[in-house]
């Protein structure tokens, strides 16, 4: 697996799109540091960045990259590897060359901006890991429809839905939900909904540590509560690895029994 | 060597194989032959492990391949569309070849053969449709394996290339190995083939050499006799 990743990873390293996605968080955080001039107040600015793109440049490098190989995919079929290597160092090699272009756009500016100012480096630690595992899910994600669906335009079509929905569709429904059932008690329920929801989950795992957490009310405060408790913490992270390990899974389990 | 034993498969509603059963083995070329659609591809890439039978087994060197892979290290293939990722260089895809596959590759006779040299540091994206083609040619045969699988080799090559392509492939024939080759070029048949084996209807409707075969059309020329081939092919009188 690790030779079909080291490839994998070199060809995207040099893809000049990865260069774009590390320009575009270069620019976006040191002009952020710049305008504001405060660590915490970037990170705030870049979370909404980070929670939407993201999963979405994930979503279509995903998509794109999947049907791109297709063909040589089919020339690593026919070496004596086995499938699941194949598959799986592919999906890995991908995720981290993004994950390098997110964490070096990020930190460099940060690490320049240290040198004569105070960064909040949980937050930014958080930030970073929020970044990649929503890399890692969409990816993932994205793989896995690529890898059910043969035609490419539908094949897409339905990665950028699955985005559209987790990103923006579902917090309109835990919306709608929250507010039929006004009359009840829904901490708990909007706890679950939450994490159910990786993009959501993350958006609010960087919220709570910051100030701006009183904003959200009584629910903020069970929020706060169960987050920023030791638990809720280690809760939250195992949540998102599952949401990469799901997808895993039945990457793994397609690609036994398919015919390419 | 390779015994393909009732195999049957289905894509959706269409069934493209209906129980084939053949064997090669003992060396030469076998070329597979058939109309669009008849399951060429669809037989060689069995053999390789990249689609699974409805029904039916492979046999390599006398053990099922189901759920093996180890036995792809005897084979030698090329596979009919040369693509591979647009950023890597020449060096890195054999390199990557190598990786699998172990060092003891014989590439620079390839990379002479067909004037690669100058294209080494390229990437791929950077390269015309028949310079893949002999990337993708110096990839299959770069390794000393005993059977070789060609699907189509022929796509994009220029005059030169492609009588130094045949030649190689008589090489490595004399050599003892089992070659298995699909074409629609029929010179390329005529001029390498030692039997063939036509596909049609999901089914092996004729085996046999070049002569046989037109010995058994009543044709002059390869190209009529498997033009006579598939206008009969509802005809009784023509039976395997």
């Amino acid at each position: 697996m690790l030779k079909i990743l080291k490839y994998s990873f070199n060809d995207l390293l040099r893809s000049k799109w990865t260069i774009i996605y590390l320009a575009f968080f270069l620019i976006a955080t040191q002009g952020l540091l710049y305008i504001t001039g405060d660590s915490d107040n970037t990170v705030v600015g870049l979370l909404n960045v980070v929670v939407i793109l993201c999963p979405l440049i994930a979503t279509i490098f995903g998509t794109v990259n999947f049907y791109n190989s297709r063909e040589f995919t089919e020339l690593l079929l026919a070496q004596p590897i086995k499938r699941k290597d194949i598959f799986l160092g592919q999906y890995f090699g991908m995720t981290l060359s993004l994950s390098i272009g997110y964490l070096l756009g990020v930190l460099l500016p940060f690490v320049i901006h240290s040198f004569t100012n105070y960064v909040n480096y949980e937050l930014l630690a958080i930030l970073l890991a929020v970044g990649v595992f929503l890399t890692f899910i969409f990816s993932a994600l994205s793989f896995l429809i690529s890898l059910i669906t043969d035609d490419k335009i539908k094949g897409f079509g339905i990665s950028i839905l699955a985005w559209l929905l987790l990103a923006l569709v579902y917090d309109g429904l835990q919306l709608y939900i929250l507010s039929m059932l006004g009359n009840y008690p829904l901490e708990k329920i909007s706890l679950v909904l939450t994490f159910l929801n990786p993009i959501d989950l993350s958006r609010i795992l960087l919220m709570l540590k910051l100030d701006i957490s009183a904003l959200l009310g009584y629910t903020g405060a069970v929020f706060n509560k169960f987050f920023g408790s030791y638990l809720g913490y280690i809760l939250s992270f195992v949540a998102l690895a599952v949401w990469v390990v799901i997808p895993l899974y039945f990457i793994n389990r397609v690609s036994m029994k398919k015919d390419f | 060597m390779i015994q393909f034993q009732d195999i049957y498969k289905s894509f959706g509603k269409l069934d493209v194989l209906t129980g084939v059963t053949a064997e090669v083995s003992g060396g030469g070329i076998s070329a597979i032959l058939g109309p669009n659609g008849s399951g060429k591809t669809t037989l060689i890439k069995m053999l390789l492990g990249m689609v699974y039978p409805n029904k039916g087994e492979i046999i390599f060197d006398g053990k099922p391949i189901k759920k093996e892979w180890i036995y792809k290290k005897d084979i030698s293939y090329l596979p009919q569309i040369a693509r591979f990722p647009e950023n890597l260089t020449i060096v890195d895809l054999i390199n990557l070849i190598k990786d699998i596959r172990g060092e003891d590759s014989e590439e620079e006779r390839l990379i002479e053969l067909f004037d690669l040299h100058s294209h080494m540091g390229k990437k791929i994206k950077h390269l015309s449709g028949g310079t893949k083609q002999k990337v993708n040619i110096t990839l299959a045969l770069m390794y000393d394996n005993p059977v070789i699988v060609l699907d189509e080799p022929s796509t994009g090559l220029d005059p030169i290339a492609l009588v130094r392509l045949k030649n190689l492939i008589l090489e490595e024939r004399d050599k003892g190995k089992n070659i298995l080759i699909t074409t629609h070029i029929m010179s390329l048949v005529e001029d390498l083939s030692d039997e063939i084996l036509f596909l049609l209807e999901g089914k092996i409707h004729f085996r046999g050499t070049i002569p046989e075969i037109k010995e058994f059309t009543g044709a002059i020329n390869l190209e009529t006799a498997i033009a006579n081939l598939l206008e009969h092919k509802n005809a009784e009188n023509i039976k395997v």
